[in-house]
């Protein structure tokens, strides 16, 4: 049964003639724990997709159904890992996933409170670091912070924005096993917006491509059926794999060529002569000469 | 130990101190030697150029005015007045000392003498004390108030009264300027509707707002035993010194980074929990700036508004001694004015280190 829908959904931004249409008949269907990937080019509308999804934003057009009803806000059931991680900078790790906990479990005992904000500390290996500021750590621990306050809701949906696409390499590399490590634990229903094709094939179970805006529609569904837990450098040598990050890629360049040749439209240049430094004479005008400028 | 130090010492903004405590600590002696040179060595000989320039200064000034009064007794009175003239202030009497600005002996021997009085009057009091305590007593179990001091007040006295006027005002300012802040802050429509009040008497001086308290207080006010120019001076102090207060707390409110309210959306926090957990943390760094300009202001116009409404403190202390013209009356306006300034320094330093405390580290 799908756990998540959107039905016919437009999205606009503006009014009169600045009206942006963003987004354009979307529909997508999510399974119950399942992992999706949306990618797509930056400026094509991804963000105020998962926002709409988030309930920070509504669509103007069709619905979006969560269990089968439509959203009607943001709300804790839906937990969001936001791009540039919006962690509280005033509060230490164990307050900033304790101002969630206290939220979305407010009858909780104190002592039950404190077990669950330090096991998903532990889940994503902060635990030397629960009493710090989020100013203390680097950009990989910060977004670590962010996955487990996101987590320790123990949200129906999971909703990540592009997570990773602040953070080095390296960092990158390690985070995304990290976070399909949990996601494997505890089966949650995953949606993530990424711009890296490379991360969509590896975490995912499905990649949906989001063609470029204005008036973005989502690409045919790609399905990546290599096992879990996937490695790396064994992907990198499967030749599926390969076929996989082409075929998507082709799709990905071919829609991006179209967005460029959207204007056909010629603009002619005035026929101008510059005038050098050099050239000023200050000398008596014999006659005056109308200037020509076009 | 001396990491803990150096950090205390920046925390209180005496952070040029460190080349100092590395030096006892002997490390890198050369590099720490130069630095203290030009974090301390040099601050110190500045101090001593000020001064040397103001000795030159009130020197030429007092030999001018010398031969002011010289030449005047010659042209009124003849050349013998003036010979004698001349000799009377050649012998530094009292009666005849040209009346300039004073050099900075002077005003250290003015703060002897203020520092000496303190002490009097100190003693005076204690022996008022003694003396009324068994009538206190008897008073008191009578019921009637107690028989209070009512001497001149020392300058340490006059330093209390403003001090306590400034805090005072200060509460004022932060219990009036913050809350208004934050609720024009949250609402777009508030903060346009109200902001031509606020641009308008923000530059509006402390003395017509001392005349503004005083009308209202004088009705308001009628019983005898309440100290009406204190009420009147703080309530000044405090409208005079809001409005930056007031202007920082609603900028910072109306500017929280959208990321910290998209938080706030997503947990649902509730109206009030949102204001106390994410809001106002999220606006502390401009809200303390503002109560820091606010205490600046404060000892500013506190010493006009003392002036003006004879309440008993350091701005009341300047223009009588400006009334009083005694032969040290200068020096004692200028002590006076060290110490303003020399106050004035160290509550905005104090207001610095409350709000490092209270403000968090961008990430």
């Amino acid at each position: 049964m799908a756990i998540l829908e959107l039905k016919n959904v437009s999205k606009s931004y503006g009014s009169g003639s600045s009206k942006i249409v963003v987004l354009e008949n979307i529909n997508l269907s999510v399974e119950d724990g399942e992992f999706v990937a949306i990618v797509g080019f930056s400026g094509s509308g991804k963000t105020t997709l998962i926002n709409m999804i988030n309930g920070l934003e509504f669509p103007d057009q069709g619905e979006v159904l969560l269990h089968g009803k439509p959203i009607t806000g943001p709300g804790p059931d839906r937990g969001v890992i936001f791009q540039n991680y919006s962690l509280l900078p005033w509060l230490s790790v164990y307050k900033n996933i304790k101002l969630s906990v206290d939220q979305v479990f407010p009858k909780l005992k104190r002592k039950e409170k404190d077990e669950h904000i330090k096991s998903y500390i532990d889940m994503v290996n902060l635990t030397p670091a629960i009493d710090k500021m989020p100013s203390e750590l680097s950009g990989g621990m910060r977004q670590r912070v962010s996955v487990a306050r996101a987590l320790a809701m123990n949200p129906d949906v999971l909703l990540m924005d592009e997570p990773l696409s602040a953070l080095d390499a390296l960092t990158r590399g390690s985070l995304q096993e990290e976070i399909v490590k949990i996601w494997s634990q505890d089966k949650k229903t995953a949606i993530m917006i990424t711009n890296d094709v490379d991360e969509g094939i590896l975490m995912a179970d499905r990649i949906i491509p989001l063609n470029p805006g204005p008036k973005a529609t989502l690409g045919p569904e790609f399905n990546i059926t290599f096992e879990r837990p996937r490695n790396v450098t064994a992907l990198n040598k499967d030749a599926d794999y390969k076929k996989l990050r082409n075929e998507i890629l082709e799709y990905l360049i071919e829609v991006g060529a179209t967005r460029k040749q959207v204007s056909n439209k010629k603009y002619t240049l005035p026929d101008l002569k510059p005038v050098m430094p050099g050239r000023i004479i200050f000398r008596k005008k014999k006659k005056k000469e109308k200037v020509k400028y076009f | 130990m001396k990491k803990k130090s150096i950090k205390t010492l920046k925390f209180i903004g005496l952070g040029f101190l460190e080349p100092l405590i590395n030096l006892i600590s002997g490390e890198e002696p050369k590099k720490n030697l130069s630095l203290l040179a030009k974090n301390i060595l040099f601050p110190i000989l500045s101090v001593f150029l000020f001064l040397f320039l103001w000795y030159c200064g009130a020197t030429a000034l007092y030999n001018k005015e010398a031969n002011i009064r010289i030449e005047k007794a010659r042209s009124e009175q003849g050349k013998a007045e003036a010979q004698k003239m001349r000799e009377c202030i050649a012998s530094g009497d009292v009666s005849c000392q040209p009346n300039t600005l004073p050099s900075p002996a002077q005003v250290y021997k003015a703060y002897l003498v203020l520092w000496k009085d303190h002490l009097a009057i100190s003693d005076k009091k204690i022996a008022f004390k003694e003396k009324t305590a068994e009538t206190n007593t008897l008073r008191a179990e009578q019921g009637l108030s107690p028989i209070k001091y009512t001497g001149r007040p020392s300058f340490l006295d006059q330093i209390g009264t403003s001090l306590k006027t400034v805090a005072a005002g200060f509460l004022l300012a932060l219990f009036i300027a913050v809350p208004l802040g934050i609720i024009i802050g949250l609402s777009d429509v508030l903060r346009k509707s109200f902001n031509w009040l606020i641009q308008i008497l923000k530059p509006v001086s402390p003395v017509v707002w001392l005349l503004l308290v005083f009308m209202i207080v004088k009705t308001v006010i009628t019983d005898p035993d309440l100290d009406k120019s204190f009420i009147i001076s703080f309530i000044s102090v405090g409208l005079c010194s809001m409005w930056a207060t007031l202007i920082n707390t609603s900028m910072g409110v109306a500017t929280v980074d959208k990321d910290f309210i998209n938080v706030s959306k997503v947990l649902k926090l509730s109206v009030g929990q949102n204001i106390f957990k994410i809001i106002l943390p999220a606006s502390f760094p401009l809200i303390f700036t503002g109560l820091r300009i606010t205490t600046s202001v404060a000892w500013m116009v506190l010493i006009a508004i003392e002036l003006l409404a004879q309440s008993p403190g350091l701005g009341s202390f300047v223009w009588e001694e400006f009334q009083n013209g005694a032969n040290d009356s200068n020096a004692k306006i200028i002590v006076a004015m060290f110490v303003i300034g020399i106050i004035g320094f160290m509550l905005d330093r104090i207001m610095f280190a409350v709000q490092n405390l209270m403000t968090f580290n961008k990430a």
